[in-house]
């Protein structure tokens, strides 16, 4: 009986390729998402492993306390003189100190920051006696000594750099003058966006301000000694603010950003790939179903030899099975070029991660394989049992139609139910108080498959009155063909609401995502247009990194210009919780409009060294009030007491402070290398081109200050949102795509359905051409109805999730021209699914068709 | 007719001799106005190793009745017994089991698996009840209906004949009990048509196979050992074995209005 099911899927290539590409997308998406994490991780393992070659052990300062969510948290540095006493110990070969940075700025040969997007742009140091311990590899020249730099070989091939050339490099303070002595590289694996700059020791002190200081000492234990022992005898020396660890330990230690980051792409990517494996399953049981409707007769033959209703189930599943099986090893293979697809996504937004050979785990094939092969049997089970209804007497009887199943006479009552639990379950999910996060994502995200569920097997009610108001142009443009396309659309309502249905899914959460990052950039573009009042603003090329607060102060009392505050950013603990800490001037007023609520207009002016200010909100949750004491304590340990001196109104869409702000004087005294969010700045006249030239000249030697109008700065602002936003419309685009596969899964199938009626309609005088405008109607229509039922669901969810964030500042507003451009990708979506389909029906033979059977 | 369903108790509970039995059958389908009898209260019995023919006109019943013995419909009163057992309430999973036994089929439109090759579909049956065939059986088989060239051809490789020559030896292959046939000849030529009613006949001869065929054909029916004449759903002739001429003659007799 196997055997019987198999040969008839042979019989039916083009029909079990049609079922399988539903599943080879969504499997693809999950092979691609872990080859591609799988394949940065192994980039940075290879590289942070590689940092701690030849070294047993390795003794860095350490932080009080890290800052998971925020600022990056710079761990103390350690006196270099904690080298000569490591050294002098007995069990010791070989040790050495180094500096880093990661914000060592190269500068190209057009004046500007080499961009690297989000990555970060490394700096170190080597010595002579530490080139064991180097991770790099000379390809060219030699390791740098005083006023020299080794370049990696991704910047100097990108950006034209030899040996022997001059380039610009800056890390605090004005940029320097370098000569390349050497270009180098991480053997075996590509730092992605990132750079990295070498020198030699006490160049490197001074550029990244720590003199006398080191950020890390390597240690190589004599043979014989083990790591604990060194460890053992090296931890005495050590002050509570350094710690020693096994290499291991530490790359692991350095790697946990990185890890996180990459585990949380996974699994944002892999919910995408869940998404499109829903749409799959609703596409792979539409076409079963229907090919079951079709193969009537062979069920029912089978029957009448003998075969059970069990035989019936097991073949249908069967066929799924192999289908899924077939589908999830072709996903598998295609995952591996999606991989770097999606890689070229993610670096187009700014995302570019290092890569190490390209890994194929065991782990991505298994699940891919089980999961795609999972999905196609689950997704086969409804249509198997509805080929077990097939009765025997089918196979004498023409046109017999199926048996209602036993809960049929339910289904009403059945769908309008699942309905309305769905809509019950997403609004309290939503709109519910005193529900913790957890359970509420648990009940949003149920609700939103169980209302997919809903509406698709209401929609068969909704065909018919949506056909006529979708086909009224048709029928105008379409004329008789035009007519016939809406009538074939609503001729087998449950079928056509299936189809119509996968596409459902895809825009609603297109529609979703549409309204929602509307709503975010509405809320946010409030929050700066009440907010920034300063004629320019100064940050970071890449607008998000800190950068060093000298740039800021290089503008102080220049010429033209009339105030320059700066805002600082960085990280402290207070409260219980590791946060951000932001820091400002006494005139803040001149570039931030701030609504104060408690303490007065000049807050920022009394802040002194003894004062913070924070928003309504945080001084509402941790009962704060004007004077109230809290302690704040910094990265190395030192602790700082502030009373509260304001409250302020801060706008929903949010603000560039943190929830304690203090002044720059306190926040320069206990941070060592400073560094500054963005820097407001008024000019006598406003905003003009000779003002930005003004400007741009007083921030010349900080390579990696951007000069920015009040406009401009808005702009940048935003532009991670819609970087974001087209992200994810990229990754909602595959479940589009499989959706598109079921509709012409379902034209096909129709097509060969309705052999004998096309032919009849030809015979009776009917073009090609009408016969191919015929099913394109159909398949608009059809696109149409998953349009507008998609585009319901989905303005109702993002109704309902802004209303829940309304407390955010997140408004609901409908981006109609987007919806329109919805509209219009739907009917494209419907015309290029009937391109094959109308293909095959107009070339039918006339004679052949009429005779067919 | 609802007299006619409820047979006296002694004769109900006692199966008959025959292979095939149905006792006072009535089917109607629809309700209410609209309703139509199909069966009318059909009582007969199937004799074993003959070839019994089933005529009637369109609309008598005749097809309904070969439906209800094979146990592809239910009767809406009496009972039929198949190989012994009393079909009444079987559970879908004995029908099967007693379909896989006792029961071949024989289709108007050949009804094989396109994706099958003619042996595999001849065989088919035995792999459905996961069985094996006696090789030698087999071999005989396959001589029998003339297929030993086109075992490995495909259905749409195969003409109407050799199509149906396929689905004989289907139906023959498990040795079945009964041999239902519904209008064998009613999608082949005339010449065709011969062939395969002699093929049909020789099966029964040969190998003693019970048949039971549906018929509008007198040509075909003239090859049967006995005739059962249907009208308006009540068995109205039992006919020996008879030339073509004389089936002619007892059809255009019934169509007469009585």
């Amino acid at each position: 009986m196997i055997a019987v099911a198999l040969k008839g899927l042979a019989g039916r290539k083009v029909r079990a390729l049609l079922t399988a590409i539903a599943i080879i997308l969504g499997v693809a998406m999950i092979s691609g998402t872990y080859v591609l994490t799988d394949t940065m991780n192994a980039g940075f393992d290879t590289i942070f492993s590689r940092s701690y070659q030849n070294a047993d052990v390795v003794i860095t300062g350490k932080a009080v306390f890290d800052n998971a969510n925020g600022n990056t948290v710079e761990a103390p540095t350690i006196p270099e003189s904690l080298l000569g006493e490591v050294q002098n110990l007995p069990d010791v070969a070989l040790a050495a100190g180094s500096v880093t940075t990661d914000t060592l700025k190269l500068i190209g040969k057009d004046g500007k920051v080499i961009a690297t997007g989000g990555a970060p742009s490394l700096g170190f140091s080597v010595t002579p006696s530490g080139q064991p311990f180097n991770p790099t590899k000379l390809t060219a020249g030699e390791w740098p000594k005083g006023r020299e730099i080794v370049i990696d070989k991704a910047t100097a091939s990108g950006e034209g750099f030899a040996v022997g050339d001059q380039i610009r490099a800056q890390a605090f303070g004005p940029a320097r003058t370098f000569r390349v002595s050497g270009i180098a590289e991480f053997p075996g694996v590509s730092v992605g966006g990132a750079t990295f700059a070498i020198f030699d020791q006490p160049t490197a002190q001074v550029l990244f301000r720590k003199a006398g200081q080191l950020d890390a000492i390597r240690v190589q234990a004599k043979s014989g000694v083990s790591t604990s022992d060194l460890v053992g005898q090296i931890r005495p020396l050590l002050s509570p603010r350094q710690i020693v660890r096994s290499a291991d330990e530490q790359a692991a230690q350095d790697k946990k950003q990185a890890s996180g980051f990459i585990s949380f792409l996974q699994y944002a990517l892999l919910a995408f790939a869940g998404v499109s494996l829903f749409v799959g399953a609703f596409v792979i049981a539409n076409t079963l179903s229907i090919t079951i409707a079709q193969r009537m007769r062979e069920f029912a033959t089978l029957r009448t030899l003998g075969a059970s209703r069990r035989q019936v189930l097991w073949a249908v599943v069967i066929e799924a099975f192999v289908i899924g099986v077939l589908g999830s090893v072709l996903g598998l293979f295609l995952g591996l070029g999606l991989a770097k697809l999606l890689n070229a996504m993610f670096v187009a937004i700014g995302i570019d991660l290092p890569q190490g050979s390209t890994v194929f785990a065991t782990r991505t094939i298994v699940v891919s394989l089980l999961v795609g092969t999972i999905v196609t049997v689950i997704a086969s089970v409804r249509p198997a049992r509805r080929a077990t209804r097939v009765p025997p007497i089918a196979a004498v009887r023409e046109g017999s139609v199926l048996p209602p199943s036993r809960f049929a006479k339910y289904g009403t009552a059945t769908a309008l139910t699942i309905l309305a639990a769905a809509i019950a379950l997403v609004c309290i999910g939503a709109l519910g108080s005193g529900i913790a996060t957890g359970p509420r994502l648990l009940m949003l995200g149920g609700g939103v498959l169980l209302l997919f569920f809903g509406v698709s097997m209401n929609a068969a009610k909704v065909v018919r009155p949506l056909a006529a108001i979708l086909g009224a142009p048709a029928k105008s443009i379409g004329g008789a063909p035009g007519i016939l396309a809406r009538d074939n659309a609503t001729r087998n309502p449950a079928r056509t609401a299936s189809t119509a249905s996968a596409l459902m899914i895809g825009l609603a959460l297109v529609t979703f995502v549409a309204i929602f990052g509307q709503g975010l950039r509405s809320s946010f573009e409030d929050a700066v247009n009440t907010l920034f009042v300063a004629d320019y603003a100064v940050t970071s090329t890449n607008t998000f990194t800190p950068i060093e607060a000298e740039a800021g102060q290089a503008l102080v009392g220049a010429a033209g210009v009339s105030d320059v505050t700066a805002i600082r950013a960085g990280s402290a603990r207070y409260l219980n919780s590791n946060s951000d800490l932001t820091a400002v001037q006494p005139n803040l007023e001149a570039g931030v409009a701030m609504d104060w609520l408690q303490g007065g207009e000049d807050v920022p002016a009394k802040l002194g060294r003894d004062g913070f200010f924070t928003s309504k909100d945080y001084a509402k949750d941790h009962d704060l009030s004007i004077g109230s004491p809290i302690t704040l304590q910094f990265a190395d340990g030192k602790k700082a007491d502030v009373r509260l001196k304001g409250i302020w109104d801060e706008p929903n869409g949010g603000s560039p402070f943190a929830d304690v702000t203090v002044s720059t004087a306190l926040f320069d005294k206990y941070v060592a290398r400073p560094r500054d969010e963005m820097v407001l700045i008024n000019t006598p006249d406003g905003v003009s081109d000779a003002n930005t030239a003004t400007l741009e000249d007083g921030v010349r030697n900080f390579a990696d200050a951007k000069v920015q109008t009040r406009d401009e700065f808005k702009k940048n602002f935003e532009k991670p949102i819609n970087s974001l936003l087209n992200l994810l419309y990229a990754l909602l685009a595959l479940s589009v795509i499989v959706s598109l596969v079921g509709i012409i899964n379902t034209l096909v199938l129709t097509v060969f359905e309705r052999t004998r009626e096309l032919g009849m309609l030809r015979a009776v005088g009917m073009t090609r051409r009408q016969v191919r405008m015929m099913i394109r109607y159909e398949s608009i229509v059809t696109a149409l109805m998953g349009a507008v039922l998609g585009m319901v669901v989905g303005v109702f969810l993002a109704a309902l999730v802004t209303h829940a964030l309304s407390s955010e500042g997140i408004v609901f507003a409908v981006p109609w021209i987007q919806l329109v451009y919805f509209v219009i990708a739907a009917i494209l979506v419907g015309v290029l699914a009937a391109v094959i389909p109308a293909r095959r029906a107009a070339r039918l033979n006339v004679l052949q068709a009429l005779q067919y059977e | 007719m609802e007299a006619a369903a409820v047979p006296a108790v002694d004769v109900a509970d006692r199966a008959p001799a025959a292979v095939v039995a149905g006792r006072d059958l009535t089917r109607r389908y629809g309700e209410g106005d609209t309703a139509v009898d199909a069966l009318r209260g059909v009582t007969l019995e199937v004799q074993q190793g003959k070839l019994t023919a089933v005529m009637g006109p369109s609309g008598s019943g005749k097809s309904t009745l070969m439906h209800i013995l094979a146990a592809l419909d239910k009767p809406t009163g009496g009972e039929v017994w198949v190989a012994g057992t009393k079909l009444g309430q079987l559970k879908d999973n004995d029908i099967t089991k007693l379909r896989r036994e006792h029961i071949g089929f024989i289709f108007q439109f050949f009804n094989l698996l396109p994706m099958l090759t003619a042996e595999e579909n001849v065989l088919l049956p035995l792999t459905i009840a996961g069985e094996k065939a006696d090789p030698e059986w087999r071999e005989d088989l396959i001589k029998k209906v003339g297929l030993q060239d086109r075992r490995t051809h495909r259905p749409a490789e195969l003409s109407g004949g050799q199509q149906q020559r396929v689905a004989i030896a289907r139906a023959l292959v498990s040795r079945p009990t009964v041999v239902f046939a519904d209008e064998p000849t009613g999608n082949l030529d005339s010449k065709t048509s011969g062939e395969i009613l002699e093929l049909m006949r020789d099966s029964v001869d040969s190998l003693g196979q019970t048949t039971v065929m549906v018929t509008h054909d007198p040509r075909a029916a003239a090859i049967a050992d006995r005739i059962l004449f249907l009208a308006d759903g009540l068995i109205v002739r039992d006919m020996p074995r008879a030339e073509p001429s004389a089936v002619i003659a007892a059809m255009e007799e019934l169509s007469q209005p009585s």
